[in-house]
């Protein structure tokens, strides 16, 4: 029973700890952003290895998304004989929840889990430690450009997944279902609004890839320098990023969606 | 600078989110519609608006002229006072008609623009005087069941 309660308040303590680490972490990086600034090559490379390497699986997964987006609304919508509707439900499900949701939690696992690693190897195998020999700051040279690349990135794949979703909806719904074109997308353009629809999904994505860039580099940095210590960061790194997209999806849909 | 195939492939990105952006923003979302700015506002008032929102759309003729751009309550009157923002292509004469309208039977609530005969056109900050409020399920039975209670025992002495 007291060893239990001992277990229960050590990891509390251990994860408050973590927590206040992460902090100073993140203000590490962002003191020693400036970098990135002098040198935007760093910053493209990055962008190159998180962003442009994971269109594919964001591309396929929007379009498969939207064409089952398609295929349930439309069943549903059919029964209250308002099918015009497709457009909208497709529309603002992907550019409010969907496109946000869903491109973070895949590009927490095919980005994040891939930085937690490189970071935890390079850790591992002392790079980190040699770059400080040599004078060269780690934050400023690895850290930081790893950041803003996913930063810059994951606003950009959400809308590619929501276009694709929206793509998938209308061949589903007006190519081989039939529902009016005309209907389909005039209902979309009458239902989504700029401003409070399509701005702030991005403004949540852009949160969400702070959320997740931070979470893989501070369990990549923050992981023992073994073997087993880094593959469990990495799954430390999908774990906690999924259960953070999620938290926080909601603390922003209460702020954002609550009285339009 | 030194070109690589990763500014090639990074440029691509960039512009194909960028793209994916735009067609959210035009196809998707109503950016081509009325927006802030071009447009003047008028002020209605109902004594019940409904379910009407803000961002409700202003038709005349079926044909959207203008969005509600806010519902506030008037504490003195007790009054719901609606603000319009009209198309500045559109000019309504003074004695327009606004009435709360519902499309289809359970479809969102919009202004109806009725326009009069005057010569006078409204202009930013006009408030439109005949209006017609919302109708409320409740109070149409209500009144349908009180219109029958009274009509019923004279109908019956007449035959």
């Amino acid at each position: 029973m007291i060893d239990a309660l001992r277990h229960i308040g050590a990891r509390t303590v251990d994860g408050v700890w973590k927590l206040g680490c992460a902090t100073r972490f993140t203000g590490t990086i962002l003191a020693r952003s400036g970098m990135c600034l002098r040198r935007p090559q760093l910053v493209l490379d990055q962008i190159y290895f998180t962003g442009v390497l994971s269109l594919v699986i964001i591309i396929v997964s929007g379009l498969f998304v939207g064409l089952v987006l398609g295929l349930q609304g439309y069943e549903t919508l059919k029964r209250y004989g308002s099918a015009e509707a497709l457009g909208t439900l497709v529309a603002l499900s992907l550019v409010r929840e969907l496109g946000p949701v869903v491109s973070a939690l895949l590009f927490a696992s095919r980005a994040g889990s891939a930085i937690t690693a490189r970071i935890g190897i390079m850790k591992s195998t002392e790079q980190l430690s040699a770059m400080e020999m040599m004078a060269v700051d780690p934050h400023s040279r690895v850290l930081a450009p790893v950041f803003w690349g996913g930063v810059l990135s994951m606003p950009l794949l959400a809308a590619i997944f929501s276009a694709f979703g929206v793509f998938g909806g209308y061949l589903i719904g007006v190519v081989i279902i039939g529902v009016d074109s005309g209907a389909f997308w005039s209902q979309m353009q009458a239902n989504v609004d700029l401003w409070s629809d399509v701005m702030n999904g991005v403004i949540k994505s852009a949160v969400f890839g702070v959320a997740v860039t931070l979470i893989a580099l501070f369990e990549g940095y923050d992981a023992p320098p073994t073997a087993e210590g880094v593959s469990y960061a990495v799954t430390r790194t999908v774990v906690t990023s999924a259960l953070a997209i999620l938290a926080l999806d909601f603390v922003l849909t209460s702020f954002m969606f609550t009285g339009v | 600078m030194k070109r690589t195939t990763v500014d090639l492939w990074v440029g691509l990105f960039v512009v194909g989110g960028l793209i994916a952006l735009l067609v959210l923003a035009l196809k998707v979302g109503n950016a081509s519609t009325v927006t802030a700015g071009q447009g003047y506002k008028l002020t209605a008032e109902f004594s019940n608006i409904g379910g009407l929102k803000p961002r409700a759309p202003v038709k005349s003729a079926g044909v959207v002229v203008g969005r509600v751009e806010s519902i506030r309550f008037d504490n003195k009157k007790f009054l719901a006072q609606v603000t319009l923002l009209i198309d500045k292509t559109y000019e309504f004469p003074k004695d327009s008609n606004a009435s709360i309208l519902t499309s289809g039977l359970l479809g969102e609530q919009y202004i109806g623009l009725d326009g009069g005969g005057d010569d006078a056109v409204l202009k930013d900050g006009d408030r439109i005087t005949l209006t017609q409020s919302a109708l409320v399920l409740e109070q149409m039975i209500g009144r349908f069941l009180t219109g029958k209670a009274a009509e019923g025992p004279t109908a019956g002495k007449d035959q």
